[in-house]
């Protein structure tokens, strides 16, 4: 099946079969990276853009570096140096780099719903990098390619996203690839950051990280997001450690071989004590690796190219 | 402009005067008359209304017309222009202008240009002083300079113990108090309503509990000091049945729904259209329903179309930073006859009702009848035909329309103010 989209703004927007296909072209792109020359000439020629709206290390870096391994051009900039500071449009602003003769732009945004704005006002295409409290799709790629490299299929497997599930556009990318992979996923956190608004996305609803934990194959923990919540959502982050922490004593209620994940930035201490975070089941920073593979891929079919052409290499 | 009129042969609904018959409808100097002589009869300009209807002209006690300050998105005579075009004859403007029409020169500067208007506009003065929710705005001298009703729209008064002192206050000056219930403590940063499809859209939510408590309050506050208030655009179910209920207990508060809140649901936001954004925001299918039974019970009172013009430029933006508001006189009636006529069978002359006699009742307008020495205010339509609704062909100054390219069925075919057409066969006279 060829591949023809040309932005990628949402997982809700893809159908199983695309996401396998990115899967098995990130698949193709992990390889490379294991090799010693790990550059192909997939995108010479192409100017990426990565247009970072709100602070980002791992992804913006992420996205460079995949970039780069594609041979494509990358210019990285962000709010701080950009003209919407001046107060240009975002509209205004992305046509610039459009006429600049960018092949494609990689969009983070506070607001969410940008990368469809600017899909459709610009011709070429969009990567959406994070929008808001909406989606990163890249992230939720990279999350299960993960697991599968770890589980296999993931097909009636469990998994437990834990911590601040409203504001976190991970948890909502995640939800949308787990259940059209066929995963069971359950919410935990707080009652007032986990609200039963989420069960029409299909998934469980749970404040009981014990026996959420108790069957799951994957526990992925989210930050808890100062920066976006009222002060009323959770009392502390003392009494969020206390109540929702992944610790010692928690992590012995998982089964032997689940794994732990987290999309970072992490807070030790706060939702993952340090020794779980650097234990061997935690695959944090493999997620962080399979990243670059799994962007390049999005990069590599936004661009045009076709998932054959990287599975089987001439 | 022949000082004579006679509409021919139209339906002929008044809910005022429980008429509802194919007649003729006379004018003579700007009113309503009876008859003709034969001599004024030879003198007399005729309309022929075979096949339409003839009703007061339309009524809409919440418009946004941007004047003075904000004339880029509107200006009184554009906003009138776009009344004029929906059949409406009388509108009420809201003082959430630039400056904020909180004192008695602004509000000369509205009748000023209120005069030129097409239609018949009234002006609304600030509850509080610089809407700021701190201090009374001297409700007597706005009333002195021509207020209908006082109001801080588009805001909320917070603090209960101001809410309870304005309403007593105004109640002196005979002044309804028109109130945006939003508690905004429930929704900061709120771009639309909060369920499951903010939580998929990722989308701040405003939850209907924020309008449902001050709806609640506002209750109170009116049966503690017996001072009418009138609930601004309903968009929730329980707010509905709170004001059903203290009417009930013979409370005297109002409530009106707008065209959007009737028609539109919060499914429509799953492509962040701009034009979908309002606040308070479109909300779920059982809301929406409620609306409808609350209309046709009579819990809401009348349709009031939340008229809130903003540029192209200012729409076109991230959804989080759009402004709230659309548009709506000239769709009003279009939609009102497809949601509650032909969707949920409201006889037609209710519908004129909700739209004319009722609204003008809550204000005192003098206004909403086709009543013998009442203003030759009359609005033409054709119920049946059918045509599509251009923003840009339209005649307010701004776009921002839910329904822009949408078919619709009902049209304005000619409207009168004090006996002169103003607005006939697409255009403005």
């Amino acid at each position: 099946m060829p591949w023809h989209r040309k932005h990628l703004l949402t997982i809700e927007d893809l159908s199983r079969a695309e996401i396998e296909q990115l899967l098995a072209t990130a698949g193709a792109f992990r390889r490379i990276l294991d090799r010693k020359v790990k550059k192909v000439p997939a995108l010479r020629g192409k100017t990426i853009v990565n247009f970072f709206l709100e602070p980002s290390t791992r992804t913006r870096i992420s996205f460079e570096m995949a970039a780069k391994l594609l041979s494509a051009d990358v210019i990285s900039f962000d709010a701080a140096t950009s003209s919407t500071s001046k107060g240009e449009t975002l509209r205004d602003t992305a046509q610039n780099i459009q006429a600049l003769n960018a092949d494609m732009i990689v969009l983070r945004h506070s607001a969410s719903g940008s990368p469809l704005y600017l899909s459709r006002v610009l011709d070429i295409p969009v990567i959406n990098a994070g929008d808001g409290a909406h989606e990163h799709p890249t992230q939720a790629l990279l999350d299960v390619f993960t697991m599968r490299e770890k589980l296999g299929d993931l097909q009636g497997r469990k998994v437990v996203i834990l911590g601040d599930i409203l504001f976190s556009r991970v948890a909502r990318s995640n939800i949308h690839a787990l259940t059209k992979l066929g995963a069971d996923v359950t919410i935990v956190g707080p009652s007032t950051l986990v609200p039963h608004w989420f069960e029409a996305m299909g998934v469980k609803v749970s404040h009981n990280l014990r026996s959420a934990l108790a069957d799951a194959d994957v526990v992925m923990l989210l930050r808890i997001q100062h920066e976006r919540q009222a002060s009323s959502h959770f009392p502390s982050l003392g009494e969020y450690t206390s109540m929702f922490g992944l610790n010692k004593t928690r992590a012995g209620w998982l089964k032997p071989d689940a794994i732990i994940m987290h999309p970072g930035p992490i807070n030790r201490g706060v939702e993952i004590d340090s020794d779980l975070a650097d234990s061997p089941r935690s695959v944090i920073l493999q997620q962080v690796t399979n990243g670059i593979a799994v962007r390049m891929a999005a990069l590599y079919l936004c661009a045009g190219g076709q998932p054959e052409a990287v599975l089987t290499p001439a | 402009m022949p000082a004579f009129l006679i509409i021919k042969n139209g339906r002929v609904i008044d809910p005022a005067s429980k008429r509802d018959k194919v007649g003729d409808v006379f004018i003579a100097d700007g009113k309503f008359v009876a008859g003709l002589t034969a001599a004024q009869k030879k003198k007399a300009r005729t309309i022929d209304a075979r096949g339409l209807v003839v009703c007061p002209g339309l009524v809409d006690i919440h418009v946004h017309f941007r004047e003075p300050g904000q004339t880029h998105k509107e200006t009184i005579l554009t906003g009138s222009h776009a009344a004029a075009a929906g059949g409406f004859t009388t509108v009420v403007c809201m003082p959430n202008t630039s400056p904020v029409a909180d004192n008695a020169g602004t509000i000369e500067l509205i009748n000023n240009a209120a005069r030129k208007a097409a239609v018949h506009v009234y002006p609304t003065g600030c509850i509080t002083v610089g809407m700021k929710g701190q201090q009374l705005a001297p409700h007597g001298s706005l009333k002195k300079a021509g207020v209908v009703a006082i109001t801080d729209d588009g805001l909320c008064v917070e603090s209960n113990e101001l809410m309870r002192r304005a309403v007593e206050y105004a109640k002196m000056f005979d002044l309804t108090v028109l109130d945006h219930c939003q508690d905004e403590s429930l929704t900061k940063g709120a771009v639309m309503n909060e369920g499951t499809v903010s939580t998929r859209l990722g989308l701040r939510g405003w939850p209907h509990a924020a309008e449902d408590i001050i709806v609640a309050r506002n209750i109170i506050l009116s049966a503690y000091s017996g001072a009418h208030i009138h609930m601004q655009h309903i968009s929730s179910a329980m707010s509905v049945e709170l004001v059903r209920r203290a009417k009930k207990d013979g409370i005297n508060v109002t409530a009106e729904a707008t065209p959007h809140h009737i028609a539109l649901t919060e499914e429509a936001l799953g492509t962040y259209d701009t034009n979908f954004k309002m606040n308070p925001p479109l909300r779920t299918e059982k809301d929406r329903r409620a609306i409808i039974a609350g209309l046709k019970d009579g819990a809401l009172d009348c349709i009031g179309t939340d008229h809130a013009p903003h540029t192209p430029d200012e729409k076109d933006r991230e959804f989080d930073y759009a402004p709230n508001g659309i548009t709506g006189l000239e769709t009003a009636l279009p939609v009102c006859l497809d949601v509650l006529v032909r969707q949920n069978k409201f006889k037609l002359p209710y519908v004129i009702d909700l739209l004319t006699r009722r609204a003008a009742a809550i204000l005192k307008l003098p206004a909403g009848t086709l009543a013998p020495g009442a203003a030759a205010d009359v609005c033409i339509f054709d119920p049946a035909a059918t045509w599509t609704y251009d923003a840009k062909q339209g005649f307010s100054k701004s776009l921002n329309s839910p329904w822009s390219g949408q078919k619709m069925t009902g049209r304005v075919q000619t409207t009168i103010v004090d006996g002169r057409i103003v607005f006939a066969a697409g255009k403005i006279v």
